[in-house]
């Protein structure tokens, strides 16, 4: 069974006047289908207000679609009866993690979410060592979450999720506020869970280097997903990519201006490795 | 607008259980048209510093010298340095608190007291170089997406057209041609009016592209400080810091590391392009 099945979605934010009149609609998701089998890799794209949060916000039922149905392990996100098992399901880690830090000290936060799933005493603090570990924030336990810096907190809300063992985690631009090695560590974390215990993750990026690692990459553009496919066929479009204001990973880049330069170099060249060998043909043969 | 900063220390809660430095004997001069970029590991006290700029926080010790003048002698107005230094915050949100958009990017110059259609063009002008147009004068700022919210930070702090502009990780959360426009208006800006900017920022593809020079922090202390060639030819002790250099730079150590001529000053893609082209010749 597809742990995500969107089809025809469709989501309007409604404007009110100071009245209390509708007043205006915005189409914020306009007609997306979305799957997803457990264990899959999915990378979001996008540019600004394209619809990528709109759209996360819909797979845990913090939003439900205005036109179209969304599945998400089989439960219909719009049965109210349903939301509980959904928000168990479908973890998610926001675009600012101020907005779900609620535990006066890292720990207790990170223990806030499987602690109100029933999760037994014992176990508890195990998933909650295991989880700041994870994230490297285990000396950080018995500080508090509002004095940590920007990335700090960041970790910990991931902390958070992972704690709760969802089959599916969605990760909204969870590495924005990281150094570059909080950013490998996060993207290590999340994929490692992918790989050995196949949790599905959905992750909304404005680094093009992190979507190389999903199987799948969706491209969103004014609430519809105009592009779909692997990392390479996608990242081979490189003036499709920056015509939606996206990107390519620098190595990509250079590797297509190359080409524009007159070397003969393959598209979609997406890392260091791929390109040094293919430089390496092209020196060997003069 | 120079500053200078001597021996700066700061301490978070002093005297208490939380107690923690997070400066360490921080001395720097910034001197007045310069573009720095400031990078360092979450933690290392890039914020912190910052916000000591226009006064937000206060030292525990040492001094800051404000085109010679100490911000902490009696009598010195924290409402002037305000003006003319900017600050835009690394979580806009808190930032953004009118009604709509265009009284938000208002306020800043309302603030200082300038007549109504100065304040009113500026605002403008302002939302034009981070590219929000008319249509988003009246939209409430809760109900921006999360790249909106930051463009309309930005463009609260220019419209106060301020000598120094600091910019807490202000590309965060931008999509790539957002990120490129806002840096792209940044380094215009600082081309044709001179203005000294601090660029906090953790894309070492960035800074590498824009700035002069690059402020290394660490565990509140700064470890580089150096032009960005000159600091990314540290990678392997960056790396041990939570940083790392523009992944064009790992590309050249790679290619040198398999028998090609050596160029370690590279840092962005066009100057990855040039030196390879010119090590097969065909330049
Ligand atoms: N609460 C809201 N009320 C009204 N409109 C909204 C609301 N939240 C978002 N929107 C609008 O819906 C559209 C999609 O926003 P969304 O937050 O999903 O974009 P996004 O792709 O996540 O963008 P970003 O990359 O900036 O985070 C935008 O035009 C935005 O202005
Ligand atoms: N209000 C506070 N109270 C106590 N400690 C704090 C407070 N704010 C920050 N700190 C601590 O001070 C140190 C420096 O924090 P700061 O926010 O300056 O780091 P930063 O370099 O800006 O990090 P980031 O890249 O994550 O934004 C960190 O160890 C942080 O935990
Ligand atoms: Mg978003
Ligand atoms: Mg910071």
């Amino acid at each position: 069974m597809k742990i995500i099945k969107g089809k025809d979605l469709v989501y309007e934010y409604i404007k009110f006047t100071d009245e209390g009149e509708a007043e205006a609609k915005v189409r914020a998701v306009d007609g997306v289908e979305i799957e997803a089998e457990p264990g899959d890799f999915i990378a979001i794209l996008g540019h600004n207000g394209s619809g990528k949060s709109t759209l996360a916000k819909h797979l845990n039922a913090i939003l439900t679609p205005t036109e179209g149905t969304l599945y998400v392990d089989g439960k219909d996100t719009r049965d109210e009866n349903s939301l509980w098992q959904i928000r168990q399901t479908a973890g998610m880690v926001f675009q600012n993690p101020d907005n779900q830090i609620i535990g006066t000290v890292v720990d207790e936060d990170v223990a806030f979410g499987p602690e109100n799933m029933g999760v037994p005493v014992e176990e508890l603090w195990k998933r909650v060592e295991k989880s700041l570990r994870a994230v490297g924030m285990w000396e950080y336990r018995s500080h508090s979450p509002n004095k940590l810096s920007g990335g700090q907190k960041q970790r910990i809300a991931i902390a958070g999720i992972v704690a709760m063992q969802p089959k599916c985690i969605v990760l909204d631009e969870p590495t924005a506020m990281l150094d570059p090695v909080g950013r490998r560590e996060v993207i290590r974390t999340v994929m490692e869970l992918n790989r050995t215990q196949h949790v599905t993750v959905i992750l909304i990026t404005h680094y093009m280097e992190e979507a190389i690692l999903a199987d799948r990459v969706m491209v969103m553009d004014s609430g519809k997903v105009i592009l779909q496919g692997t990392p390479r066929e996608v990242f081979s479009k490189v003036e499709f990519m920056r015509e939606h204001r996206l990107d390519v990973p620098q190595v990509t880049q250079l590797a297509w201006e190359l080409k524009r330069a007159g070397l003969d170099l393959p598209d979609g060249i997406l890392t260091t490795e791929e390109l040094a060998d293919a430089l390496d043909a092209i020196r060997g043969g003069e | 607008m120079s500053i200078q900063i001597e021996h700066l220390q700061y301490v978070y809660g002093a005297g208490t259980v939380f107690e923690k430095q997070a400066l360490r004997d921080i001395s720097l001069t910034i001197p007045d048209g310069q573009f720095v970029g400031i990078i360092g590991h979450t933690g290392s006290g890039k914020s912190t510093l910052v916000q000591h700029l226009n006064g937000l926080l206060r030292a525990s010790s040492g001094d800051i010298l404000v085109d010679g003048e100490s911000i902490y002698q009696e009598g010195y107005s924290m409402k002037k340095l305000r003006s003319s230094v900017g600050l835009v915050f690394q979580y806009p949100e808190y930032q953004l608190f009118e009604t709509d958009v265009f009284t938000d990017v208002c306020f800043g110059p309302k603030n200082l007291g300038l007549p109504k259609e100065e304040i009113e063009a500026r605002a403008r002008q302002a939302m034009n170089a981070v590219g929000l147009d008319e249509s988003y004068d009246k939209v409430s700022p809760f109900e921006l997406s999360g790249g909106q919210k930051r463009r309309a930070a930005i463009a609260g702090i220019l419209a106060m057209k301020p000598k120094v502009l600091i910019l807490d990780e202000p590309t965060a959360g931008l999509d790539p041609k957002g990120r490129d426009d806002i840096l792209d208006m940044l380094a215009d800006l600082h081309r044709e009016s001179g203005i000294t900017i601090l660029l906090v920022s953790h894309s070492m593809e960035d800074v590498a592209k824009y700035v002069d020079r690059i402020i290394v922090m660490s565990k509140g202390s700064v470890l580089y400080d150096d032009r960005p060639a000159g600091v990314f030819a540290h990678w392997q002790e960056l790396e041990k810091v939570g940083l790392a250099a523009p992944q064009v730079t790992y590309i050249m150590h790679e290619l040198e590391t398999r028998g090609w001529p050596a160029a370690r000053d590279v840092t962005t893609v066009e100057e990855a392009k040039d030196a390879i082209l010119n090590a097969l010749h065909r330049k």
